[in-house]
C-alpha cells in the first residue's frame, strides 16, 4: 500500500498563539481506515484542520500523493480530499439536492452550470448514503441523522480519494451511529475510499478502524492496531480514568468498559 | 430550470412592467399612458423614465449588495445601511461637496467614506479574532447614527446654499439631478452586480459555512475581501446619487429566498427584478402620496422595512 497523505513533523494551531499540535508525523496509506482518538483538547480537530488546508502548519509540511498541499490549488486539493464536520448548521433553506451539488464545485469552473454528469454524481452519492428520497426536501427540515447522511453525500459527490470526518456521529443515536459507520466501512472496502476519522467513542473506533492514532496534549501518544493502542495502560495514562479492556464477544476486537469513580473508591 | 421557477420569473417581469407603467403615468400630474408619447409630454416622460431607471439601478444594487454581505457574513440581517456603510458613503460625499469637489469625483469620495466606515465598524465589533454577528449589527447601528449626525452637522453649518436643500442625503431621493453622474453610477453598479453574480457559487458554499467552503476549494478570505470591496463600491456609487436608502437590501433578499430559494444563481437575478419593482413603487408613492410634496424614499422603505427587520431579528434570536 502506498502512502496517500503524509504529515511530516507538523506543528500548528490558531493564529499566532501557542501551537496546539506539536511535532506530529503521520502516514495515511491508500485504503486505510484510520481513527484518531484522544481526550478533549488533545488537538484532534486541529490535526484534521492542518491536514486539510484549513490551517497552515507553522512548521513541517503535509503532502498528498507527494505534493505539498500548501502549494496545491485549493480546488485541486478538494477534488482529492473531502471533509465531513461534526454538525452542520445551515441558516438558509437549501434543497438537499442543491447541498449535494455543492460537492461538485471543485469540479466546476466559475459560472459553469452543473451538467448531467454532476447531477448523476449527486444522485449516486445520495443513493450510496440512502438519502435519495430526501432529494427535494429542505436541509433545515431534516433530522440530524438525515442531515448528516446528506452532508456525507455532499462529500462523496466531490469524488474524493480521501475522506476526513470529525466526529460525524457524535450527535446521533446508536442506531444512526452504526448506520453511518457501516456506510463508511462499505465505501472503504468497495470503493477503496481512504478514511481518516476522529471519534470519541473508543469502542466504535476499535470496531471499525484498522489503525488508530492516540493523541495526547498535541502529540502522538501511540499508534497501531486497535489491540495495540486500546490497552488499559494507554487509556488510563491519557484519559486519566480507570477502565477495563475486554474483548468484544463477536468481533474479538478490544472492548473498553468504563469503571465509575464510586466503585473505585468502594473497592479501595 | 424548473417550470415553476420559470413562472415565478415571468411573474416578476410582469410586476416590474406594471410598476414601470404606474411610475410613468402617476406623478404630480397624472397622464394616461398613451398621451405620454405626445410631443408636449416628451419632457415629463424623459424625466420620469430617468427616475425609473435610477430606481431600477438603485433597487438591484442595494439588494445584491445585501445578498453578498448576508452570504459572506452568514447572517440574514447584514445590509449596507445597517452596517453603516451607507452613512459613511453619505458623509464622504457631503464633505466632498463642501470642499467644492466636482460631481464627477463624488462617487470616489463616497467610496472612501464607505471603506473607512467599514473599517471602523469592524474594529468596534471585533472580539479577539471573531466578529460575532450581533455585535456587528450593534456597532453598525452606532457608527451609522454617529455618521448621520455628522452629516446633519455639516449640512447645517454649511454656507453652501445648495446643500441646505439636500435633506435627501439622509433619507434618499431618486430625483436625477445629474445625468452624467447617473450614467457613471449605473456602469459601476451594473458591473458590480455582474461581478457578484460571478461569485454565486462561492456564496452558496460560504452560506453553509466558512470551513465548509474551504473544503470545497473556495478561497474564503480572498472572496470575502473582494466582495466587501464590490459591495462598498456599489453602495458608495448609489449613495452619491440617491442618498441613503435603507432596508431594501434586507427585505427583498429575504422575501426572495422564501419564494425562489437560497441558491445564489437564481436568487441574485430574481432579487434584482423584485427590488427594482419595489423601488419603482416606493418612488411612485413618495411622489404621489402627498403631492405636490415629495416624501424622501428612505422614509417609505424604512416604514415598510423596519417591521420586517424586527420579525427577522426575533426569528434569528429564536434559532439561537
Amino acid at each position: 500500500m502506498d502512502v496517500l497523505l503524509k504529515a511530516d513533523n507538523i506543528s500548528g494551531g490558531y493564529n499566532n498563539k501557542e501551537a496546539v499540535i506539536r511535532d506530529v508525523s503521520l502516514e495515511v496509506k491508500r485504503g486505510d481506515f484510520l481513527g484518531i482518538i484522544g481526550p478533549n483538547g488533545s488537538g484532534k480537530s486541529t490535526l484534521l484542520r492542518l491536514m486539510t488546508h484549513v490551517l497552515i502548519p507553522q512548521k513541517g509540511k503535509v503532502t498528498l500523493e507527494g505534493k505539498d498541499i500548501t502549494r496545491m490549488n485549493l480546488k485541486e486539493f478538494s477534488r482529492k480530499a473531502a471533509f465531513v464536520p461534526q454538525e452542520t448548521l445551515i441558516n438558509f433553506s437549501f434543497k438537499v439536492q442543491e447541498i449535494v451539488l455543492m460537492g461538485r464545485i471543485p469540479h466546476l469552473k466559475r459560472l459553469q452550470f452543473e451538467t448531467k454528469k454532476d447531477f448523476l454524481a449527486a444522485e449516486d452519492a445520495l443513493s450510496l448514503t440512502d438519502a435519495l428520497y430526501l432529494k427535494d426536501k429542505e436541509i433545515d427540515r431534516l433530522s440530524s441523522g438525515e442531515r448528516q447522511r446528506v452532508i456525507i453525500a455532499k462529500a462523496l459527490a466531490q469524488e474524493p480519494v480521501l475522506l476526513f470526518l470529525d466526529e460525524p456521529t457524535s450527535h446521533l443515536d446508536i442506531g444512526h451511529q452504526i448506520q453511518i459507520l457501516d456506510l463508511l466501512k462499505k465505501l472503504n472496502q468497495e470503493k477503496k475510499l481512504t478514511i481518516v476519522i476522529v471519534l470519541h467513542d473508543l469502542n466504535l473506533v476499535s470496531e471499525y478502524c484498522d489503525r488508530i492514532v492516540l493523541l495526547n496534549e498535541g502529540r502522538i501518544f501511540c499508534e497501531g492496531t486497535p489491540s495495540e493502542v486500546l490497552t488499559y495502560q494507554n487509556i488510563e495514562a491519557v484519559y486519566k480514568t480507570i477502565v477495563v479492556v475486554n474483548k468484544n464477544p463477536i468481533s474479538f476486537k478490544p472492548y473498553v468498559v468504563l469503571v465509575s469513580g464510586n466503585r473505585v473508591c468502594r473497592r479501595d | 430550470m424548473t417550470s415553476s421557477l420559470r413562472i415565478k420569473i415571468l411573474v416578476l417581469f410582469i410586476m416590474l412592467a406594471f410598476a414601470v407603467v404606474l411610475g410613468i403615468t402617476k406623478g404630480s400630474v397624472n397622464i394616461p399612458l398613451l398621451e405620454l408619447f405626445l410631443a408636449e409630454n416628451r419632457q415629463i416622460l424623459y424625466l420620469r423614465l430617468l427616475r425609473i431607471f435610477l430606481a431600477i439601478i438603485a433597487g438591484s444594487g442595494l439588494a445584491v449588495s445585501g445578498i453578498a454581505l448576508q452570504g459572506i457574513l452568514r447572517n440574514p440581517l447584514a445590509e449596507p445601511y445597517l452596517l453603516g456603510t451607507s452613512s459613511g458613503a453619505g458623509l464622504g460625499a457631503v464633505i466632498a461637496i463642501i470642499m467644492g469637489v466636482g460631481s464627477f469625483y463624488l462617487p470616489a469620495a463616497a467610496f472612501t467614506g464607505a471603506i473607512l466606515s467599514i473599517i471602523l465598524v469592524y474594529a468596534i465589533a471585533k472580539q479577539g479574532n471573531r466578529i460575532p454577528a450581533q455585535s456587528l449589527i450593534l456597532s453598525g447601528a452606532i457608527v451609522s447614527i454617529v455618521l448621520s449626525g455628522i452629516i446633519v452637522f455639516f449640512i447645517s453649518m454649511s454656507t453652501n446654499e445648495a446643500l441646505h436643500g439636500f435633506m435627501w442625503w439622509l433619507w434618499g431621493s431618486l430625483e436625477v439631478y445629474d445625468v452624467r453622474l447617473l450614467f457613471m453610477v449605473s456602469i459601476v453598479v451594473l458591473s458590480g452586480i455582474a461581478a457578484i453574480y460571478v461569485f454565486s457559487q462561492d456564496l452558496n458554499a460560504m452560506s453553509i459555512g466558512e470551513e465548509e467552503a474551504i473544503h470545497l476549494g473556495i478561497k474564503t478570505e480572498t472572496t470575502k475581501k473582494i466582495l466587501f470591496f464590490i459591495t462598498s463600491l456599489i453602495t458608495a456609487s448609489l449613495v452619491s446619487i440617491s442618498g441613503i436608502i435603507g432596508f431594501v437590501g434586507l427585505i427583498i433578499p429575504h422575501i426572495m429566498r422564501f419564494i425562489v430559494g437560497p441558491n445564489h444563481k437564481v436568487l441574485i437575478p430574481c432579487s434584482c427584478l423584485a427590488a427594482a419593482t419595489f423601488m419603482v413603487l416606493c418612488d411612485t408613492i413618495s411622489r404621489t402620496a402627498f403631492s405636490p410634496l415629495e416624501i424622501p424614499i428612505g422614509v417609505i422603505t424604512a416604514v415598510i422595512g423596519a417591521p420586517i427587520f424586527v420579525i427577522l431579528l426575533k426569528r434569528s434570536q429564536g434559532v439561537k
